[in-house]
């Protein structure tokens, strides 16, 4: 029993390893990848495709296996495979939740699998896979964050150059279109961006744990504000604070930063919404 | 736009709108193809139970006005009053900074209706939009319609399987039958053997000496 306890020892040497380079990589990293899980967070809530992502994060898995097994970048066979699954996902629209359900999660399994097997073909596999899994923010790489600075920047220039319509399509699609917005060409362009956010947010918090960084900090801000702009500042806010204590917190006790990030988040959650219900218990 | 369930209402609907396209022959409304003109608005059914608690009222309405423009900008002064107003023409000011979520269905309605009107249409196509209201609630609603197609020159086609609340406001219904669109004036609409047929059980067109009128089944 003790030694369960024993685990959560003070590193009395902490502050020097925030400061360390590999820290800092880790840091910018994380800023990066929580603005842009913030950003498209909100639509993500708002248009109820919190499932895509999720199965998108699992699509990953077999891209970023894979890549190891053929020698190439992992970052390079998550895009790949995210972006690929994001725009059969768009392409399908939004008909038919049900049906799309059982064909989301039906792929989503049998990518997992796929995963499983490019790992066990590849030497180097374990870490691979347990970084894929659950995040491993302290080991990105300079060029990793070049590349995520340009998806950032991507994902953001393109938000804010589309914003109204997608809204206004998210709302409703058929109000949308006959209103003449390409509902069909945004829900692609925005299952795009989203693929490339999971690409960044797996690096951080892994397939299993990327709801918490990708939807929850969003869902935390819509109840909080009703204003679309404020909900999102919000949600990168959250996010951002989630990323860099978790990271804090992780260094002064030795954990591993996806789990305090992800319990960051989650209890940010649950203390809004179990605050919100009594509010309106009380009303 | 009155007949039975599954009789193509909606399908007529989504045609005039341009959502779907015609297997033969063309469409013209407001003398231009569907789908080309910016002067119609459309309130589908259960239209904002979607948006959930994400949106206040008036961000849904300002969708109306401002959904379609690109790039990232800010509403203006200009915009949020005439959003404002319009929420004031449809009786719905007072719960403009409420969610959507926490409004009652009649309030729902008006601000779907206060989005659509928000863009200054020539006409307005609204789906069941008396669906799931109470009777005063329908009420409200169509004297609303009644008033915005009076004041402001709107043209208001909806689609309803109940005509009774609306028989004091119409001037005319299209009909579905066998496969064929029919236009006719109210009285000539309200006629027993029509109806009968139109809804397949017997109806029968009720005149009372005050001049109300009502449909009413055996």
């Amino acid at each position: 029993m003790e030694s369960i306890f024993v685990c959560l020892e003070f590193q009395t040497d902490w502050w020097q390893v925030m400061t360390s380079s590999f820290m800092r990589n880790a840091l910018i990293g994380g800023t990066l990848v929580a603005i842009a899980a913030g950003v498209i967070g909100y639509f993500v809530v708002v248009r109820g495709t919190a499932f895509a992502a999720h199965a998108l994060a699992h699509i990953g898995l077999p891209g970023a296996t894979g890549a190891v097994l053929l020698g190439l970048p992992v970052t390079l066979g998550l895009a790949v495979f995210c972006v690929g699954g994001a725009i059969v996902i768009g392409a399908l629209g939004r008909r038919r939740a049900g049906d799309r359900e059982v064909a989301t999660g039906t792929v989503l399994a049998f990518a997992v699998g796929l995963g499983l097997y490019f790992s066990s073909q590849a030497t180097r596999s374990s870490s691979t896979m347990t970084n894929v899994l659950f995040g491993n923010l302290l080991a990105i790489s300079p060029q990793e964050l070049i590349v995520f600075a340009a998806f950032l920047v991507g994902v953001v220039a393109v938000v804010c150059a589309v914003f109204r319509p997608l809204l206004f399509a998210s709302v409703d699609e058929r109000v949308a279109r006959s209103r003449r917005v390409p509902v069909r060409a945004l829900s692609v362009l925005f299952m795009v961006l989203l693929g490339l956010v999971v690409t960044m947010s797996v690096q951080v918090v892994g397939t299993l744990l990327l709801f918490a960084l990708v939807v929850t900090p969003a869902a935390t801000a819509i109840m909080l504000t009703p204003r679309p702009g404020r909900a999102i500042a919000l949600a990168l806010v959250l996010n951002l604070l989630s990323v860099w204590a978790g990271l804090v917190v992780a260094t002064m006790f030795s954990l591993p930063p996806s789990f305090c990030i992800v319990t960051i988040a989650c209890t940010i959650w649950l203390v809004v919404r179990l605050t919100g219900r009594s509010r309106q218990v009380q009303l | 736009m009155i007949g039975p369930n599954g009789s193509g209402k909606t399908t007529l609907l989504e045609v005039l709108l341009g959502l779907l396209p015609v297997a033969s022959g063309t469409v013209r409304i407001l003398g231009q193809l569907p789908g080309e003109t910016d002067a119609i608005a459309y309130v589908p059914q259960d239209y904002t139970a979607a948006a959930g608690s994400a949106l206040r009222a008036r961000d849904m309405v300002a969708l109306g006005l401002t959904g379609t423009s690109w790039g990232f900008r800010r509403t203006t002064a200009a915009q949020w009053k005439r959003i404002e107003d319009t929420m004031r023409a449809v009786d719905a000011f007072e719960v403009i900074d409420q969610r959507l979520a926490t409004l009652s269905g009649g309030q729902r309605q008006r601000v779907a209706i206060a989005q659509a009107l928000v863009s200054e249409p020539k006409l307005l196509l609204l789906d069941e939009p008396l669906a799931n209201l109470d009777l005063r609630n329908q009420r409200e609603v169509i004297s609303l319609l009644d008033r915005l197609n009076s004041t402001l020159g709107v043209t208001i086609i909806m689609v309803a399987h109940d005509l009774n609340p609306l028989l004091r406001v119409l001037d005319g219904a299209v009909y579905l039958l066998d496969g064929h669109a029919h236009y006719d004036t109210l009285n000539g609409v309200v006629d027993d053997a029509l109806l009968t047929h139109l809804y397949g059980t017997p109806l029968h067109v009720v005149r009372t000496v005050q001049g109300d009128l009502f449909v009413r089944g055996e």
